[in-house]
């Protein structure tokens, strides 16, 4: 008797969202088959791969990495670095520098940097706030207006400040949207409903179901996403087939493992090599949960994610 | 594919006898079809009744064990094929290659992976021999490997090496990794001599499909699924049809535990062996075989396979205790946050972040975040000031001040009261306000 192929496809899919313009832009989603499951169907639209780059400068302390940026001096110079790596699909600003605890950099600063970084390079934008509530959502008020007709993905509306960043980002200016939860399918499902009653279109959305780096709590992360993937493909649950978009880099680069110096942990060896591994790790479960998308800070584990993702499709 | 109460009745004597030790044979019925009692139990069953009955109450995916003694790991078993609906149970193993030229050296790194996170041991458990065509020194590399302590896979397609590797460590209980469709006769025969667990290795899914039907066929069925190197795409397909076919479409051919070998899907390159192996930990690799483990590999991977592996419905959790962090000494702060893995990570890791030598008091919170265990009473001043008193902690830490999380400032009040001549602090509500909470607190 031999073997059955019983390749599982379903009737429902993944919203398709695009984000950028003209040639190079990106679109995300669309799946009818559980996550990298090509071998069922064929995946339109491969996982994407953003890198990300900080209003803050990048750590210098790691070669590689300073290399990699040696001599672009402002972001929009270090935009074109990223934009012309193999294996990028987008282009992530983390405005760090806006942090009200910390530089607190104006918001006119902010959209102007922003705005060099979308006439620089022609690959498409997503922009991560501080993560202070107050600060993001005039941010990514003021983003908005700013950048009309850029189609920027801005992450992320959540629960606390998604009216107006919806209003302005999904409604007024025609930007996409991330609607950011914490590793929960309820509290993600809850936000979408909310964001999409305000008049938001469902492909004017992602979702950000939140991260964890390897070994710190990625069970929530696989979890949440096994269930939301299959509420949206099994359940046909419009209000959980958004794409997913991780930002993996901010987690795998902030655990101990991957700031932790040589000189304490001697046997752990180079701390950049350390961080790699984790980011690669993190991504690659990710990946293989759910996201459609994975937001990258090093040069090395976007060759090795972007190879993993061309040899699954 | 469970059995029916009724289905399994029908193969009853149906005389009522009691000898089970159940009153009725429909009673005894059910049970075994709830798996409350083993079929076994009926003396007045056929042999042909009770194969039937085994065959089918049989779990969809085979358990089986491979290594002895303290090197014993179990492997497959799996019931579900995502972790919320059940736990997974047996985690994925890591092996590392080693071969007759360069054993010394890989081992002497090999061996240096090795601690603990969370309660459990962290290292590489399992060696994979590479035959490099020579007998001789083939059987004197598993003699040196066996020397390690640690499991061994037999990795040959070749019956004369298997052989004489097998004859020199078949009492450690290998993994002999491989038949194919040319040497099945000869390896299943060394197999079943040697009482090994075998893997099946093949150009693709349908040729592995009919080598584990003709090894069935011979009445062996402790065996792995190689998961093959042709590709990324096919390594993945299968590891995912494998596991689908047995534990959805009840198929038991394809119920066994699976080896996927990273090394040859992307030699020299260890960062996409990496994410291999991350993508193989989140979906059906059970074992997973590199080319090397370095502490950057090492640290993402088991920590992630920690957290796949977990049960979600028991949370992980630290040891209740004193960690110093940052050196702390007996004039160092104290903190105290719940036992709830997560939580400690996360805060742990920005004291550390701070430089500031400190204290962390770890007390039982029954593995909940700060405010579950404050709402069900897990944590509480009572609970910290006994934890406090029965730890001797009054006089071990000179400092007593005591920092608690911003999110049961509640607790001060109480806490001044039940700890009299301690200094209750209440720290930020969010963990990444901690570094400058107590970078100034260390400054005032």
């Amino acid at each position: 008797m031999p073997l059955k192929k019983t390749p599982q496809v379903f009737s429902a899919s993944i919203d398709t969202v695009t984000i950028g313009t003209g040639e190079k832009a990106v679109t995300l989603g669309g799946a009818n088959v559980m996550p990298l499951y090509a071998f069922d169907a064929p995946i339109e639209n491969k996982p994407a791969l953003g890198l990300e780059l900080s209003d803050a400068g990048y750590n210098a302390e790691l070669p590689k990495l300073a290399d990699f940026y040696a001599g672009a001096e402002t972001l929009a110079d270090q935009a074109k670095r990223a934009a012309a790596l193999d294996g990028v699909d987008f282009v992530t600003i983390t405005l760090n520098a806006a942090d009200p605890t910390g530089e607190n950099r104006s918001i006119e600063d902010c959209v102007a940097e922003c705005k060099s970084v979308c006439e620089t390079i022609d690959l498409p934008v997503a922009i991560q706030g501080c993560g202070n509530i107050e600060k993001d959502e005039q941010l990514f008020d003021a983003l908005a207006e700013a950048l009309q007709g850029e189609n920027v993905l801005l992450l992320s509306a959540r629960e606390e400040n998604y009216k107006s960043i919806a209003a302005a980002a999904g409604l007024a200016y025609g930007q996409k949207l991330g609607a950011e939860s914490a590793v929960d399918i309820n509290l993600a499902k809850q936000l979408n409903v909310l964001i999409t009653q305000l008049g938001v279109q469902p492909t004017s959305m992602v979702m950000n179901l939140g991260s964890a780096a390897s070994g710190y709590g990625f069970e929530y992360v696989a979890s949440t996403m096994d269930r939301v993937k299959s509420a949206a493909l099994a359940q046909n649950d419009a209000m959980l087939q958004m794409p997913v978009v991780t930002p993996v880099a901010d987690d795998a680069w902030s655990v101990k493992e991957s700031i932790a110096s040589e000189e304490d942990f001697p046997e752990w060896g180079p701390v950049e090599e350390r961080g790699v591994q984790m980011e690669i790790s993190t991504a690659a479960a990710c990946l293989a949960s759910g996201s459609d998308a994975v937001i990258l800070r090093h040069p090395d584990s976007v060759a090795t994610i972007s190879a993993l993702i061309a040899g699954l499709m | 594919m469970a059995l029916k109460g009724l289905d399994i009745f029908k193969l009853t004597p149906k005389s009522n006898c009691k000898e089970c030790g159940v009153p009725t044979c429909m009673a005894f019925s059910m049970k075994v079809a709830q798996g409350a009692i083993d079929i076994s139990k009926c003396p007045h069953l056929s042999e042909d009744a009770l194969a039937k009955l085994s065959e089918a109450t049989a779990p969809l995916m085979k358990t089986l064990s491979i290594g002895a003694g303290e090197a014993e790991h179990k492997l497959g078993g799996e019931t579900v094929l995502y972790r919320h609906e059940k736990k997974f149970v047996s985690r994925d193993l890591f092996a590392v290659t080693v071969n007759a030229q360069n054993f010394d050296e890989k081992w002497a790194e090999t061996e240096k992976i090795d601690y603990e996170r969370i309660g459990e041991r962290m290292y590489v458990e399992l060696l994979d021999l590479e035959y490099t065509g020579d007998v001789a020194a083939y059987a004197e590399l598993a003699a040196k490997a066996k020397g390690t302590g640690r499991t061994l896979i037999i990795d040959t397609t070749d019956a004369e090496a298997a052989r004489a590797a097998l004859e020199v460590v078949a009492e450690t209980k290998p993994l002999l990794n491989g038949a194919n469709a040319e040497n099945t006769e000869e390896f299943v025969a060394l197999a079943k001599e040697f009482k090994v667990v075998l893997g099946v290795q093949g150009e693709d899914l349908d040729a592995i499909y009919d080598t584990i039907k003709a090894i069935e066929g011979k009445g062996y069925k402790d065996l792995v699924i190689d998961l093959g190197s042709a590709s990324i795409k096919s390594a993945f397909e299968n590891a995912v049809r494998v596991r689908r076919g047995a534990l959805k479409g009840g198929d038991r051919s394809l119920g066994y535990p699976s080896i996927v070998n990273v090394a040859e899907l992307a030699p020299g390159d260890l960062h996409m062996q990496q994410a291999l192996a991350s993508l193989f930990t989140v979906k059906y690799g059970s074992i997973v075989v590199l080319e090397q483990m370095t502490y950057a590999m090492a640290l993402p991977l088991y920590g992630l396979r920690q957290n796949i592996y977990t049960d979600p419905q028991k949370p992980m959790t630290v040891e209740p205790g004193v960690y110093a962090i940052n050196g702390a000494d007996e004039n160092a702060v104290c903190c105290t946050t719940v036992d709830f893995a997560l939580t400690y990570f996360v805060v742990s890791g920005e004291l550390e972040r701070s430089g500031v030598p400190v204290n962390l008091i770890i007390s039982d919170a029954g593995g909940y975040s700060v405010l579950t265990a404050w709402a069900a009473g897990k944590l509480s001043a009572g609970s910290i000031s006994k934890f406090i008193a029965d730890q001797g902690i009054d006089e071990k830490i000179k400092n007593h001040t005591l920092i608690i999380p911003g999110k049961v400032a509640v607790l001060k009040g109480e806490l001044e009261q039940k700890l009299p001549d301690w200094k209750i602090v209440v720290a930020p509500n969010e963990a990444t306000d901690l570094v400058k909470f107590l970078k100034d607190y260390a400054a005032a």
